[in-house]
């Protein structure tokens, strides 16, 4: 088999030395093509009766990725000398090239060039490394060219001129992406096709269509070698932009080097830098940095900007530390310090890495260009304000106008002030509801596909139930004797007993990681019939649960805790309302009622301790819609309401969590899951005190929600316990030393890798061999998009996964606060309403306020937009009050004031709450 | 990393449960009474066997069988880098030790009483995989060397990367940390007589793992006797047989 055995020879980056590596050629590599007579064509995915086969040059995958995932271009040969090129450029089209190799709709090939005897290519004296990748890919056409004869053809596409030039020479067929695609006659595919940078192209198209642009807006970036060089001589400072999501003409640049942030102010600053970027930034001389302007509510608007027109939004309640606005958090509480609250500013030298990917959003409404079908260049704005604007070319003007859009960034160059894209797709009318929840799961990176056959295949056939096979396993209790009702989600159904290590059905939970809850619909973790029917302890019907049992004293001091696998039968399911409602009517005495209140009973205890211990209740803004059940419209809005029920409940659930905590760290202290929520800095609470200073102590409401915040800015995070010291596993917000998450297996991941330690502390099951910290990849394969460059080099399970579940936690609760965002404004434009609101901050134009009824905040202006106080109002920082020049009206923090909701539209397609006072 | 892509390959073009070109030379040092050159891929081995003879210190003499003594060593030149190791690290302490046993095992050390047999081997070329090589090497060196042996101990290593058995790992694949089986056979005896693994494996996947790497050892015992008939057939020609 062995054929032939030849040398590479490579330096490494740093230390030069000689890496001698084997390389063997092989007879055994096949074509692919199903109508060949001398390959296997047993793995042949090409399409058997194509004329036309195509080879794609590197750097056309690289660039024209959106338009290769079109169903148009296919059969296709990938040769595995472009995989490595990407994957050594671009991972994230690495792997959705790879992701169509594996498809089995799509007829893509893998061809390993490099490893076929005839096709290997010797890099020749003096060739450099591009040049012989390229004469590799032209030997590999040349040979499927012999190979399957003159019936096919053999099409190499590339947009290399010096490429192109020497196939033709060769005699081989060769085309670049634009007439390819042109060639194929479907117009709407033009769209797709990226435009080369300028510099490459005619000057003249451009030239026409941007008169007297000519114009150098941006700074050039440093070549690379010099940022490297400026990062180590302390000139330059690495670290990843971040752009205020209330004020996109600023940004954050966190700087390991100086310790501190560093604030870039405008456009010309950032320099083509979009958020997310990890860039170099250098700092601009002291008597340029910006004092702090935190107490307007937009600041440093108009300076920068010509028409665009950013400020504040209405918004649920922030919760987490991206979106609370950031410039307040700093200041001292002194006012005089305004010279030293200067924060140094900087300007972006270059670009390390991009964080490019594609954006959801719509054009700019423009007139239509007179001949239908022509080429028409749009502004396309996205939906997150942190982008920028972006150049597109369409040929479908007419059509997109009114539509949501996707969008991809291919280039930014010095000579235009917004960056250019391709259009990819279209998801569908702007305002549409369906339209905007796809959006919204869209930027939040959730996966709202259907189950796969393959997973589907993983269940247990329908209809289920307890078998004697269950009930005779020695590890599995037999509890239905016992008296065992459930209340509203503590399903702690034994989901791994389903849902096993390894199968598909695994995979896609773990990829999916948790439930998203949108307003109108659910997107489940696991398939319905898991979800709905066996997995859920449904009254009178035996089902398989994994039980922690406590024996309690009736002061609730817990005597012994107990974990089990069992067979449970629900004597009933009860919702949090039926729970309340049996427990309040004090006629009932039956034995279940009369266990709810001795439960109860316990659980007020129970949590009265862990309130002395330092627990913090706080207040959730957690809305809930009436929604009508013909149209999906919200029908009406309200705080959910919380039962002693869901305190109860609650309450258990710690304990549960915490005992099973317990019980994992002690078998597995380096591999277990845990939860922790780290203490707030004095820094995240600066507000909440500022804030409680100017009304006593007064700790009302509204307050404590100001402390929500500030915690929530301190994101509870999963972590793997080898990874951090005992001290640090500490739960802050519950003030438990320990915690994980055991009681939903249905709904989130993390439940079931604890379920899974558990079973394997208890001896039940062997701990899954990925566990025991061998590389993972098909988790990595899947974060590596999202999480790039922190990750690259990481292959362990523990250091993969609970970054990951952190990530998916996170954009699943971003995505249900979108959802709710979108149909407050579904309501509210439908519904203008007067009603009570709260001062919860003072600026120097306005006030933001909370309106307890809807758990909205939002600014209240007290001057026109762009005017920025004009000295009109003054700001009482002691005091947190904001008062006419004259003394004539003054607004405290925490003052009610009576405030009117309506939702408008300032810019085009986007719809915003506007709050004004009355 | 990708140690096996999607279509089947390792990084270095072997399927997975291929082996490396092997080649053997026999009689590399005259001066020895048997000794071989033994490659795998691009790691490279020699073996020097002296013996039986004397004992030469009196007080290590065994009555009843032969004393065997191993030493292993690397060049300094086998790993490219210039790092000059010192004699007798842990090392190559162990690996000594590791294949002085192997070889007892098989060697039938009670025909020859009160005498002594050295096995010198060295690495010239360091590609993943020494262990086996230097015990291949000193089975073909007593071979040449004409010394009585049950069997012909033949080693082979197997590992696990990317959910997938690999037979034969190379240094980088050897470098990755996961498991690595190396295994010691008796081919005609059908026994085991060398096990160690790094790392660690579930029971299930080490069966298959540890299987795969005799078969790889019994392909080994293959081209040795390959090798030794044709080293043979060379001799009984030059003796005009």
């Amino acid at each position: 088999m062995l054929q032939n055995k030849s040398y590479v020879r490579k330096t490494r980056a740093g230390k030069i030395e000689k890496v001698v590596k084997e390389h063997y050629l092989r007879d055994d590599i096949y074509c692919g093509a199903p109508a060949c007579t001398v390959c296997d064509t047993s793995a042949a995915r090409l399409s058997p009766n194509a004329s036309t086969i195509l080879v794609l040059d590197t750097n056309v995958v690289l660039n024209q990725i959106d338009l290769i995932e079109n169903p148009a271009i296919d059969n296709v040969v990938v040769l595995s000398v472009v995989l490595d090129e990407l994957r050594n450029k671009n991972l994230s089209v690495y792997n959705r090239l790879r992701a169509l190799c594996s498809s089995p709709v799509r007829k893509f090939f893998v061809f390993s060039n490099e490893h076929h005897r005839d096709t290997y290519v010797k890099a020749m004296v003096g060739e450099s490394p591009n040049d012989r990748n390229d004469r590799a890919i032209r030997v590999a056409t040349q040979w499927y060219q012999r190979h399957l004869g003159s019936a096919v053809r053999i099409l190499l596409i590339t947009n290399d001129r010096e490429n192109k030039r020497k196939a033709v020479e060769e005699g081989i067929f060769a085309e670049t992406v634009e007439s390819y695609v042109k060639s194929l006659g479907q117009p709407q595919l033009l769209d797709l096709v990226v435009q080369p940078a300028s510099e490459d192209v005619v000057m003249d198209d451009v030239e026409d269509l941007r008169p007297s642009k000519k114009k150098i807006i941006y700074s050039e970036h440093k070549p690379m070698s010099e940022i490297t060089a400026g990062l180590h001589r302390g000139i330059y400072h690495q670290g990843k932009l971040r752009v205020n999501r209330y004020n996109s003409f600023e940004a954050y640049v966190g700087s390991e080097s100086i310790g501190d942030e560093i604030i870039i102010y405008g456009r010309t600053n950032m320099n083509r830098a979009f958020d997310g970027d990890i860039v170099a930034v250098e700092l601009l001389p002291q008597d340029q940095w910006h004092v702090e302007k935190a107490l307007s509510i937009a600041a440093e608007v108009g300076n920068y900007l010509r028409a665009e027109d950013e400020d504040e939004d209405v918004h649920l309640v922030p919760n987490s530390s991206d979106d609370a606005p950031r410039n307040a958090s700093v200041q001292g509480p002194n006012a005089d310090a305004s010279l030293n609250s200067a924060r140094p500013s900087g300007r972006v030298v270059g670009i390390i890495k991009r964080n490019w990917h594609s954006y959801c959003g719509s054009l700019e409404p423009m007139p239509l260009p007179a001949g239908i079908g022509g080429i028409a260049h749009a502004l396309f704005v996205s939906k997150d304000r942190r982008i920028p604007k972006i150049r597109i070319q369409t040929r479908q003007l007419g059509n997109l106008l009114d539509k949501r859009i996707i969008v991809a960034v291919d280039s930014w160059d010095r000579l235009s002030r917004y960056p250019s894209g391709h259009y990819v797709r279209t998801i569908g009318e702007i305002g549409d509801r369906n339209t905007e929840s796809e959006v919204v799961l869209i930027e939040n990176d959730i996966n709202c596909r259907l189950f796969s056959a393959q997973v589907l295949a993983c269940l247990p056939p329908l209809p289920w139930s307890v078998s004697s096979e269950h009930l005779s396993d020695p590890n599995r209790e037999d509890l239905r004797h016992v008296r065992v009702f459930s209340v509203d989600p503590p399903d702690i159904a034994d989901v791994t007993n389903f849902v096993h290590p390894g199968t598909p059905l695994d995979d896609e939970a773990s990829q999916r990681g948790t439930s998203v809850y949108l307003v109108e619909r659910r997107i489940d973790m696991l398939p319905k019939p898991l979800t709905e029917d066996i997995c859920s302890l449904r009254s009178d019907v035996e089902r398989l649960a994994f039980s922690v049992i406590w024996e309690m004293t009736p002061e609730a001091d817990i005597i012994s805790t107990r974990f089990t696998k069992s067979v449970i039968k629900s004597c009933a399911a009860l919702s949090y309302v039926e729970a309340q409602a049996r427990m309040d009517d004090s006629r009932l005495v039956d034995p279940l009622t009369t266990d709810l209140r001795n439960m109860n009973a316990l659980a007020k205890k129970m949590r009265q301790r862990r309130i002395d211990r330092g627990a913090l209740t706080l207040a959730s803004a957690e809305v809930k819609f009436q929604i009508d059940t013909e149209t999906h419209d919200p029908l009406d809005i309200g705080m959910y309401q919380i039962r002693e029920a869901n305190q109860m409940v609650e309450e258990f659930m710690l304990a549960a969590n915490v005992s099973v905590a317990e019980k994992i760290l002690k078998h597995f202290p380096f591999c277990s899951l845990l939860r922790r929520h780290p203490t707030p800095t004095r820094e995240m609470l600066e507000p909440l005190l500022r804030t409680a200073a100017a009304v006593g102590l007064d700790l009302d409401i509204s307050s404590s929600k100001a402390l929500a915040d500030s915690l929530d800015r301190a994101v509870a995070v999963y972590f793997c316990s080898g990874d951090l010291s005992p001290p640090e596993y500490l739960h802050y917000g519950l003030a438990a030393p320990l915690y994980t998450h055991f009681t939903s297996p249905i709904r989130r991941y993390a439940d079931v890798i604890v379920h899974r330690l558990l079973a394997a502390s208890l001896e039940i099951s062997k701990l899954p061999t990925v566990f025991q910290d061998r590389p993972q990849l098909t988790s990595i394969a899947d974060s590596k998009d999202v999480l790039h460059n922190d990750l690259l080099h990481v292959t362990k399970f523990w250091d993969i996964m609970p970054v990951y579940l952190n990530y998916r936690h996170r954009n699943a609760q971003m995505a249900s606060r979108a959802s709710v965002e979108l149909h407050t404004i579904i309501y509210f434009r439908k519904h203008p309403t007067d009603t009570e609101a709260r001062i919860v901050k003072i600026r120097s134009n306005g006030f933001i306020v909370f309106v307890p009824k809807y758990g909205i905040e939002g600014p209240v202006y007290l001057t026109a937009k762009g005017d920025n106080g004009g000295g009109e109002w003054v700001v009482d920082e002691q005091h947190q009050q904001v008062k006419k020049a004259d003394g004539s009206v003054s607004y405290n923090v925490l003052q009610m004031v009576r405030i009117h909701l309506e939702v408008v539209e300032p810019q085009p397609n986007r719809p915003k709450l506007q709050l004004t006072l009355i | 990393m990708e140690f096996v892509s999607p279509e089947g390959l390792r990084l270095d073009g072997r399927r997975p449960t291929e082996m490396r070109q092997l080649r053997a030379a026999i009689g590399a040092v005259s001066k020895a009474d048997g000794s071989a050159v033994f490659e795998m891929g691009n790691t490279k081995v020699i073996a020097a066997v002296y013996g039986p003879r004397e004992v030469e210190n009196k007080a290590e003499l065994i009555n009843d069988q032969a004393l065997v003594r191993c030493e292993y060593t690397m060049a300094n030149f086998s790993t490219g880098d210039r790092v000059r190791k010192p004699k007798g690290d842990r090392r190559s302490t162990e690996i000594s030790l590791v294949i002085r046993q192997t070889m007892e095992a098989c060697i039938m050390t009670h025909l020859m009483p009160r005498s002594q047999i050295d096995i010198f081997v060295q690495v010239l070329q360091a590609d993943g995989g020494t262990r086996s090589a230097c015990i291949n090497a000193a089975t073909l060196a007593l071979a040449d060397a004409g010394i009585p042996m049950r069997d012909l101990v033949t080693s082979c290593s197997a590992g696990y990367l990317n959910s997938t058995p690999l037979l034969d790992l190379n240094y980088v694949e050897d470098s990755a940390g996961g498991p690595d089986v190396t295994v010691g056979f008796l081919p005609k005896l059908d026994k085991v007589t060398l096990l160690q693994m790094d790392s660690k494996l579930s029971m299930d996947i080490f069966q298959s793992v540890m299987q795969l790497a005799i078969e790889g050892c019994k392909a080994i015992a293959n081209y040795i006797r390959e090798v030794l008939h044709e080293n043979t057939k060379q001799l009984e020609y030059r003796r005009g047989v």
